[in-house]
């Protein structure tokens, strides 16, 4: 089961709010659509500099692996205050804790009570990829 | 999407499947980096049933292909194999292909993607040919075995045919898994030694299942699609809808040598343009590396300070070289192997250098 202290968009984010800073990452089935269980064929990722304003939905990085490249999105507007450092030169942390270790930005929020209308929970999410799987 | 008879062995073996010109094919089993490290060190399986395979028969069908594309089909030795381009007349490809020279017949092998029109095409062609092309794709199964335990591995398998004595780019039949008078060819796409198998469609589950068992004790696996691309781009091999396209002649992709301008050749469709091509040359496909870490993919533009030159094919983090290597058609005068030129990805530079194909060779014997 996925932590259920966050919110999942279609595009397989997830965002994670504490107080007016949130966590943006992406899921584990993200990981595994780019690298298929093989954490040593993600090749890089490009993450914004700190100070960069976002917009929801706005596009803030690549992650790239063997055979593709996927757009990074935040779900919510804010500023970057961090990126995780460790991802440059560890992707592997992607596929074994994408939820704690393998976040990708801090931002500072936009707007603390964000719309979350068109996001889910973890119980919701599973629905979804269980839905698309069989479409 | 159409579906090889071995889909559902790839699925059982735990494959990831993936659309490929119209099949659905396997993209990986594995680590696709693991994938062409096992071709390049021991060997791969390969099922190739989704290419387009065609039989062009009657009295006219070596003067139909040689009518319909580049190589001099009347001048391959029987039981040889060339690389050839079906061409529309302004020189550009519609596809590429290769041309097998039997006793009586000729037999050609397409691209998945490109099978229906290419038979449309040569059909169209072949008025006042006493010649028939007829599709066998659907009754046929493709196996690659691909590797240097290749023939340690097949040869337990065959009977009637001495597998070591084949040479590139030639073709036998023999006795395989059972199955009698199975065609049997020294080509790959891979840059290692190996064979491509024809059997009929129902039996290629069965004899993958042998070979796979056959090679298990040698290190052989089978590979997928994405350390395919790989292992043909280390190799410096063209893909069609990458390297070859409508927008890039056969000669400007390093490709002359299957073009035959030659007198005895005789006319062909394109020729008259071709020979217009080759005398204006503008630009030429290269080999890139870049020490970055951002892997060249196909649109990337190559930059020489502000100036556009030249733009990306394919790419792909190459195990066997070590780094990130592409392939690119640049401008005459920044096309020289060391040429240090810059990638352009959404505005971010990455420097790379210009490289002569291919990045991988294993000596020929």
């Amino acid at each position: 089961m996925r932590p259920d202290d966050r919110h999942y968009t279609k595009t397989h984010e997830w965002v994670k709010a504490t107080g007016d800073t949130a966590l943006i990452g992406i899921t584990d089935f993200a990981v595994n659509e780019l690298c298929s269980g093989n954490e040593g064929d993600l090749v890089y990722c490009d993450l914004p500099e700190p100070g960069r304003a976002l917009e929801a939905g706005e596009t803030f990085g690549e992650i790239e692996s063997v055979k593709a490249v996927a757009d990074l999105n935040t779900p919510v507007a804010g500023t970057v205050l961090e990126v995780n450092p460790a991802i440059e030169e560890h992707l592997e942390v992607l596929s074994k804790d994408p939820w704690a270790e393998g976040w990708m930005v801090k931002l500072q929020l936009k707007v603390k009570n964000f719309d979350t209308s068109e996001m889910m929970d973890a119980a919701a999410y599973e629905a979804f990829l269980s839905e698309s799987a069989h479409s | 999407m159409k579906q090889t008879s071995l889909h559902d062995t790839h699925v059982a073996l735990g494959a990831r499947m993936v659309e490929f010109g119209g099949w659905s094919m396997p993209v990986q089993y594995a680590s696709i980096l693991d994938e062409v490290r096992t071709v390049r060190t021991t060997a791969g399986l390969f099922d190739l049933g989704h290419m387009g395979r065609f039989r062009v028969s009657g009295p006219d069908a070596v003067a139909l292909v040689d009518r319909v594309s580049t190589n001099h089909c009347a001048k391959i030795p029987v039981g040889a194999i060339r690389y050839a381009l079906l061409c529309r007349e302004d020189g550009y490809p519609i596809d590429d292909l290769l041309v097998y020279r039997d006793p009586d017949e000729v037999y050609l092998v397409v691209n998945a993607s490109n099978t229906e029109e290419d038979l449309a095409w040569i059909r169209e062609h072949s008025a006042g040919f006493a010649a028939e092309v007829d599709d066998l794709t659907a009754a046929t199964g493709m196996l690659a075995l691909q590797g240097e335990k290749s023939v340690e591995i097949l040869q337990p398998l065959v009977e009637g045919c001495d597998l070591a004595s084949i040479k590139y780019y030639r073709f036998d039949r023999g006795t395989v898994c059972g199955l009698p008078d199975t065609r049997i060819s020294r080509t790959g796409y891979t840059g290692e030694p190996g064979f491509e198998v024809y059997v009929p469609t129902a039996e290629a589950p069965c004899v993958w299942n042998e070979i796979l068992a056959a090679g298990e004790p040698h290190g052989l696996k089978p590979i997928g699609l994405g350390a395919r691309d790989t292992l043909r781009l280390e190799a410096g091999m063209s893909l069609f809808g990458h390297e070859i396209d409508a927008e890039h002649h056969p000669l400007e992709a390093g490709l002359g040598f299957a073009v035959k301008l030659t007198e005895e050749k005789g006319d062909f469709i394109g020729r008259a343009a071709l020979e217009r091509l080759a005398a204006n040359p503008t630009r030429r496909l290269v080999g890139i590396t870049t020490p970055g870490p951002r892997v060249p993919r196909q649109g990337h533009v190559l930059v020489a300070g502000d100036e556009r030159v030249g733009e990306v094919c394919s790419g792909g983090k190459s195990p066997t070289v070590g780094t990130n290597i592409g392939t690119a058609y640049v401008r005459l005068g920044f096309d020289q192997a060391g040429q240090a030129l810059e990638l352009d990805i959404k505005g971010k530079r990455q420097p790379c250098s210009v490289q002569d194909l291919p990045f991988y060779s294993r000596t020929r014997k």
